[in-house]
């Protein structure tokens, strides 16, 4: 099943159904392009308003109802980046613990999954299933026991709570370890017969094969990090990411929508660019790391 | 992701079986003189922090649900009496926690059909030769890169009795609107329709794969036979993807489970109600236990243990479905 899914994947066209006497009359294919742009404007005019209530200032939000502002500014944008010092950590510690975390993941899972995948070593298949059998386990069970850890490591409210759960997780290393499992040998056989030793192998010849998949396991791992909302709403109380941020704003600011929205568009715009040169990408990596995992 | 992942488990080895096995070739995984603590070194890093912040949580997690500990205390052991709390019918806890699992299972009987309804739609309305099908693709994606928090104050924007989009376009074109965060059924839909938002593009891109993966040979041989659409959906499309629907439904079962950013954010898991809110999920039950208030940590590590076993027994079903299915 899951080979058939990649084909699918990797082929990336429709089935072609024009031979099979069934090319539609241009009535209906008009029909069908209607309604994909009815969708679209479904996904996308949820966007256009957020950002259109960001450009409104206080009242203005209910007065104008408007979809183009009337008096657009940048009020709330300026409000948050420059009246409150709050919300300028929060995006820094987002922007730290995305590109910091992913930075770790990637390193320590591809040294664990290369092991896994290329040495042999007493205990290697039962360390591996426990490392899987994880997999199975729901994160709700994980959360109180993981506060009391970070409490007694005196880790509370610190940046490095809000990426230790995420570090210890298993699945880039199943994943990893798959592809590395896919690559030939024979670069690797070279470079011992030339004298690399383990880790020389490991850094000069299987990790620049792998960069595909470090780079589709660097994208989840960012996005996963940037978006987390439960763990650190629970771990933090000053050092906070935007998205338990945004939920404080709203809080504070019920009565200022203007302003929490802008504190919204501040967060989505930093995914939505990578999204927007990564796009066809970011859609396979997804698509293939839900397959596989 | 997680049930998914078990079937691959058992079958993980093989291939790198078959790239050494039985070759002259010198196996470059043992390696003559090589210091056989190398291995360890490679996963000690990671292995470390998993074994800090997952594998010994495990067992903490068991411990603290068989204490009484708060935030401020350690408290005594009291064997399984958190869990009566919630187990036994005539404790005082059993009704709330009771009424956030049916609000749970609620919003998973609602949901997954029509995340998985829907999803299989657009996946169908895609899998077309189109020019700009993969732009349509990409727009459809876009909310699933967001985080549940800037989905949750969208749609809490969208939903403003006051000023938001929908309740004014209602009014507009009916005279009315009904205050969609304050009662139910609106409460609900409002949930729903931004979950929908937020998730359909994961799902239509897991169908769209499946469905490419169908040879047009059946379809073609079914139209020589004089099928129409309906029974080439039918007979060739829902029997080809029956593997791919029963990953895309437990993946669906397990995330509706674990709802707690939407009803937290756009509710506020109201309409508010004697036993803690017509749209409160377990999860936001359990948060508010074990992080906000008094801070019960021993009671919320119970209560999760519960969901999970609940989950655990979801997944075994789902996947003994998946087995049935390979075989």
């Amino acid at each position: 099943m899951t080979s058939a899914l990649e084909q699918g994947l990797a082929k990336d066209q429709p089935t072609d159904l024009t031979l099979v006497g069934r090319r539609r009359g241009s009535g209906s294919r008009l029909g069908l392009i209607v309604l994909l742009v009815a969708i679209a404007v479904f996904f996308i005019l949820p966007l256009a308003l957020v950002l259109s209530a960001s450009l409104k200032f206080q009242s203005e939000v209910f007065t104008d109802t408007s979809f183009i502002p009337r008096d657009p500014g940048l009020e709330n944008y300026e409000a948050l980046f420059s009246g409150n010092a709050e919300f300028v950590r929060w995006f820094m510690n987002s922007a730290i613990v995305a590109v910091v975390g992913t930075t770790l993941v990637l390193m320590l899972t591809s040294l664990s999954a290369y092991a896994f995948a290329r040495i042999d070593f007493p205990l290697k298949g039962p360390l591996f299933g426990l490392l899987i059998v994880t997999l199975l386990l729901p994160g709700v069970m994980f959360l109180v026991p993981q506060v009391k850890i970070v409490g007694a490591l005196g880790l509370y409210d610190s940046l490095p709570a809000l990426m230790l759960p995420g570090l210890a997780g298993v699945f880039g290393l199943f994943f990893l370890r798959q592809f590395f499992l896919g690559l030939p040998l024979e670069l690797e056989e070279a470079a011992y017969v030339d004298g690399a030793n383990r880790l020389r192998t490991f850094v000069s010849v299987a990790l620049p094969l792998a960069l595909p998949a470090l780079a589709t396991l660097a994208v989840i791992t960012f996005l996963a990090f940037w978006n987390d909302y439960l763990w650190p709403l629970i771990i933090c109380q000053e050092q906070c990411t935007l998205p338990p941020g945004l939920k404080s704003l709203q809080r504070q600011f019920t009565g200022d929508p203007g302003l929490v929205m802008a504190g919204a568009v501040v967060a989505a715009i930093p995914v939505l660019l990578l999204y927007l040169v990564l796009q066809r990408y970011i859609v396979q990596s997804v698509a293939s790391s839900g397959i596989k995992g | 992701m997680t049930a998914a992942s078990a079937g691959s488990v058992t079958t993980g080895k093989a291939p790198g079986r078959r790239l050494f096995g039985g070759s002259a070739r010198k196996d470059a995984r043992r390696r003559i003189g090589e210091n056989p603590l190398i291995p360890y070194l490679f996963i000690a890093p990671h292995f470390i922090i998993f074994a800090i912040f997952i594998l010994y949580p495990f067992f903490l997690g068991i411990w603290i649900s068989v204490h009484d500990s708060s935030s401020l205390r350690d408290g005594p052991f009291v064997g399984f009496n958190q869990f009566l709390k919630v187990l036994n019918p005539s404790s005082i806890h059993f009704p709330r926690f009771w009424n956030a699992v049916w609000n749970t299972i609620l919003f998973v009987f609602m949901s997954v059909p029509l995340l998985v309804g829907v999803g299989l739609f657009l996946a169908t309305l895609l899998n077309q030769k189109l020019r700009g099908r993969n732009v349509f693709r990409a727009i459809y994606f876009v909310p699933w890169t967001l985080s549940v928090a800037v989905v949750g104050l969208t749609w809490w924007w969208m939903f403003n009795s006051n000023a938001g989009f929908i309740p004014l376009a209602l009014k507009a074109v009916f005279g009315q609107s009904p205050n969609f965060l304050a009662s139910n059924p609106w409460a609900w839909f409002t949930i729903l329709i931004s979950t929908l938002w937020w998730t359909i593009g994961f799902n239509t891109i897991i169908f769209l794969a499946g469905l490419q993966a169908i040879s047009a040979d059946l379809y073609e041989a079914a139209s020589v036979d004089g099928a129409n659409r309906w029974q080439q959906f039918k007979s060739i499309t829902l029997p080809s993807l029956r593997p791919i629907l029963l990953l895309v439904v437990t993946l669906q079962i397990l995330a509706s489970f674990q709802l707690v950013g939407q009803p937290q954010i756009i509710t506020g898991g109201g309409p508010p109600s004697a036993l803690g809110g017509e749209t409160a999920p377990v999860l936001l039950h359990i948060y508010q236990t074990g992080f906000e208030g008094r801070r019960e940590h021993s009671f919320a590590a119970a209560m999760a243990l519960v969901v999970a076993a609940m989950m655990i027994v979801v997944s075994v079903i789902n996947f003994r479905l998946f087995s049935s299915e390979r075989s």
